[in-house]
């Protein structure tokens, strides 16, 4: 028997996009207030998550087409580079440093290299879940 | 004066999640217990909140979004896998 998914489809189509602004505003908010790398990236997966269970893979691979092993290796450089940066500037390793900018609409901004050794917490979080659920949601 | 009002109400939120938990437990067919659990879940997001104003804080506030999240997802999950038999379908169009 065919069975019609229209409900849960449309009403994945408006949540995912607030659980994914959800996930960015809890990335960020990660140095002043509870969240960071790591639940955001569990929220994203799980987003992403919810597309896979109203659609299919194959949809899901037209939509996004990420290859999730890479965006593993991507967090990984992108924390060791992070590290390996202040290595240039003769400080210890993962020495991280921070400075505030003007911006002309944002105003004060204060910028933080850990929020790029957070981002690949993200990239890799995102990547080892979803190649998970990919693997053994998969069956063939 | 609040703050017993506060507690009265998370005296019921408790009694009712006892309620659900028995309805998970002794529930006949597997949908009941979905549907329990689902409820355990959003119950769970109002014991938060009272707790959250209990304790006088704003840090649980993010908690609060993530159980509705979760529970969502969870209970689409368990009701696609009664449906069709399979979480994660290959092709849908086949």
């Amino acid at each position: 028997m065919k069975t019609n998914d229209l409900i849960l489809q449309t009403t994945t189509k408006v949540v995912v996009f607030i659980i994914l602004l959800f996930a960015v505003y809890i990335f960020f908010a990660g140095h002043y207030t509870p969240g960071g790398g790591f639940v955001g990236g569990l929220l994203t997966s799980g987003a992403i998550v919810l597309l896979l269970l109203a659609f299919d893979l194959k949809t899901l691979q037209n939509f996004l087409p990420f290859n999730y092993i890479y965006m593993i290796a991507i967090g990984l450089l992108f924390s060791i580079g992070t590290g390996a940066g202040s290595l240039l500037f003769n400080v210890p390793f993962l020495t991280h440093a921070f400075t505030h900018i003007d911006l002309p609409i944002l105003g004060d901004l204060s910028l933080h290299t850990a929020t790029l050794f957070d981002l690949g917490v993200f990239l890799v979080v995102v990547g080892v879940t979803m190649t998970i659920i990919q693997t053994i949601g998969g069956d063939e | 004066m609040f703050h017993t009002a506060i507690l009265i109400a998370i005296l019921f939120i408790a009694l009712a999640m006892l309620g659900f938990i028995y309805r998970a437990i002794i529930g006949p067919t597997i949908p009941d217990r979905v549907i329990a659990l689902d409820a355990l879940g959003i119950n769970l997001v109002a014991l938060t909140a009272l707790i959250s104003i209990v304790l006088d804080t704003n840090a649980f506030l993010d908690v609060i979004l993530l159980i509705g999240i979760l529970a969502f997802i969870g209970t689409v999950a368990f009701s696609k896998f009664l449906e069709k038999g399979e979480v994660i379908e290959n092709d849908r169009d086949r």
